[in-house]
């Protein structure tokens, strides 16, 4: 059982540490990408485009 | 006899029409094997609701081949708006019934006489009515109706499925009603926030699958190539409560004929996933789906583009990423290992951001349209209830630290910044959202009238105030009394002097909670009046002022 917390414990502060920061770069990467501009600012007028 | 020739029904009809005559009879046959009289008539209103299902369905297939909807008209989508409309009906009915119950757990606290000695009306009974009801029962309508209504305007598409939403709409109220009627009965796990029993944890689950199912599929089917950030926020709530829901409520039944259940958690294991997900409702419920009203009503109402779409993208994935791990902090100084309750706290903090640059986002959608806030009740209703998501995001880590948490926790603080959460960002979005949405849905040209809507707007905000400021008091206090001792080293105060002093807090609580439910009352009156379609009131200007350009 302590072997067990021991090695979940480890996973998590490498592991799960990395997996986030990871996640958490792309996210931004993929929103602040020159390339997607274009389809975020015409997606911010998605809501007034209905009807 | 036109109809009665082409009667021949689809393969989802008949499926649909025989799962309704099947567990019509098995919810028959246990309503009369089981001896607990509560689970019977639960077993009978859902044998009942069976045969209402099977009859609407035969009906429906009646109808014959004018019951095929086009899913255009003319190129432009044929929106399915009926499912919208009942669920828009049922949130305000339950709205005010969940406002009532409060106010009546409000009074009882204040004057216990009001108990009534009554098993069905003491407060262990009306309480969880209460947070069900204006919880899942308004709040869970309001997410369906505006979710079915948001998901086919950004798409540009027919909502999904044609039995399906409305097996969604119906289904979801009928499990409020087993829910709640539970309560009153004294059936309940005993878990906050997730009181139903086994059966109507089942049938929610359902439910839950088939909204899921109709969601996806009319994001499938969309016109529009972009999926639009208000639906990826629906998303996000519908898969996780769904998680949520089957992780907390891992039961096994005593028997078939027996509305008991015991969980396969125990211990600590338990009380961890019961604030997994008490917290995640909070966070993904009462959060995520109003952040999707949020960036669906507020730039359509101002008439302003999203102030930043970017931001909306690290605000989606940060606060889903974030929020899941937040529940410990309702664990502190318990049997949970130490470094969950850090995790937990370090979470909750680190929420800070995405909370306040959601906030941000919603409130930065007025720029160039600032004036409308003067004119628009409506719109300023919404952005009140943004400013109120600031105040309690900010609140809620401050609470979660645990120097804070071991005065505040187990006090009426707690109570404070739930109702500051509750009555001002879910209440207010969701009656911005629905002034917004019986105009459109019943086609009228505007409200029947505006300056309900300031009076609305006032006595409620108002009736926050009185609330929020009462239990902030009373819990500091009672914080500050539990933790008070003599120069003896004796507890200088018993229990029921703070229960005392706490009197009149609880007396103004009540009042506060009264002027809510009384601006709903307004409310409710104001939309029956726009649905039927009387003249709108002759008021001075300005009244209907959303068509003016921005500037």
């Amino acid at each position: 059982m302590a072997q067990m917390y021991h090695l979940l414990a480890s996973i998590a502060q490498s592991v799960g540490v990395l997996y986030f920061m990871g996640m958490f770069l792309a996210v931004v990467a993929y929103a602040l990408w020159p390339r997607n501009r274009e389809t975020f600012d015409r997606a911010a007028s998605i809501p007034l485009k209905d009807e | 006899m036109a109809a009665a020739q082409h009667f021949s029904m689809r393969g989802n009809e008949t499926i649909g029409a025989g799962l309704c005559a099947a567990f019509g009879v098995l919810f028959l046959i246990i309503a009369g094997l089981t001896d607990h009289s509560g689970y019977a008539f639960h077993m009978v209103v859902m044998a009942l609701a069976c045969g209402l299902g099977f009859y609407a369905i035969v009906n429906w297939a009646a109808r014959g081949e004018t019951r095929h909807e086009p899913l255009e008209i003319n190129g432009r989508p044929n929106y399915n708006d009926g499912p919208v409309r009942f669920a828009t009906i049922a949130a305000m009915f339950w709205g005010i019934a969940g406002f009532t119950v409060g106010l009546v757990i409000a009074l009882q606290l204040a004057f216990p006489a009001l108990n009534f000695d009554l098993p069905w009306t003491n407060f262990g009974r009306l309480r969880p009515l209460h947070t069900s009801a204006v919880i899942f029962a308004f709040g869970g309508n309001v997410l369906l109706g505006t979710s079915f209504y948001v998901v086919q305007r950004t798409c540009h598409a027919r909502l999904a499925g044609v039995l399906s939403p409305w097996f969604v709409v119906l289904g979801y109220n009928l499990f409020i009603v087993v829910a709640g009627t539970g309560y009153l009965l004294g059936i309940t796990q005993g878990k906050e926030y997730a009181e139903p029993e086994w059966y109507a944890d089942l049938f929610l689950t359902v439910v839950w699958v088939v909204y899921l199912l109709v969601f996806l599929a009319t994001i499938w089917r969309r016109k529009e190539p972009h999926i639009y950030v208000a639906n990826w926020f629906y998303l996000g709530f519908i898969v996780t409560i769904a998680v949520l829901h089957l992780g907390n409520n891992a039961t096994i039944p005593v028997s078939l004929t027996s509305p008991k259940s015991y969980i396969l958690w125990s211990g600590i294991q338990d009380a961890m996933f019961q604030w997994w997900y008490g917290h995640n409702a909070v966070g993904f419920f009462l959060t995520a789906g109003f952040l999707a009203i949020m960036y669906y009503f507020i730039p359509k109402r101002a008439e302003r583009p999203v102030y930043s779409y970017r931001l909306s993208i690290i605000h989606f994935w940060a606060l889903i990423f974030l929020y899941i791990w937040a529940g410990p902090h309702h664990l502190h100084y318990t049997a949970l290992p130490d470094w969950a309750q850090t995790l937990g706290m370090t979470f909750s903090i680190m929420l800070w951001m995405p909370s306040w640059g959601g906030m941000i986002n919603g409130l930065m959608t007025l720029s160039g349209a600032w004036d409308k806030l003067r004119t628009d009740p409506v719109l300023r209703m919404m952005v009140v209830s943004v400013a109120f998501y600031g105040m309690s995001t900010f609140e809620g880590p401050l609470m979660s630290i645990k120097a804070v948490n071991s005065l505040s926790h187990y006090t009426d603080w707690t109570i404070g910044h739930v109702h500051s959460g509750a009555l001002g960002w879910v209440g207010y979005v969701s009656f911005g959202a629905i002034y917004c949405l019986v105009p459109w849905l019943w086609k009228r040209e505007r409200l029947y009238s505006n300056r309900l809507v300031e009076w609305h707007f006032w006595i409620s905000t108002i009736g926050i105030v009185f609330y929020i400021s009462a239990m902030w008091v009373s819990g500091i206090m009672q914080g500050l009394m539990w933790r008070a001792y003599t120069s003896l080293g004796f507890l200088e105060y018993s229990f029921v002097e703070t229960v005392a002093a706490m009197h009149p807090y609880y007396v103004i609580r009540a009042f506060g909670g009264g002027l809510f439910l009384l601006g709903a009352l307004l409310m409710a009156y104001n939309l029956w009046m726009t649905v039927r379609a009387v003249a709108p009131r002759a008021e001075a200007a300005p009244t209907n002022l959303q068509h003016v350009p921005a500037e």
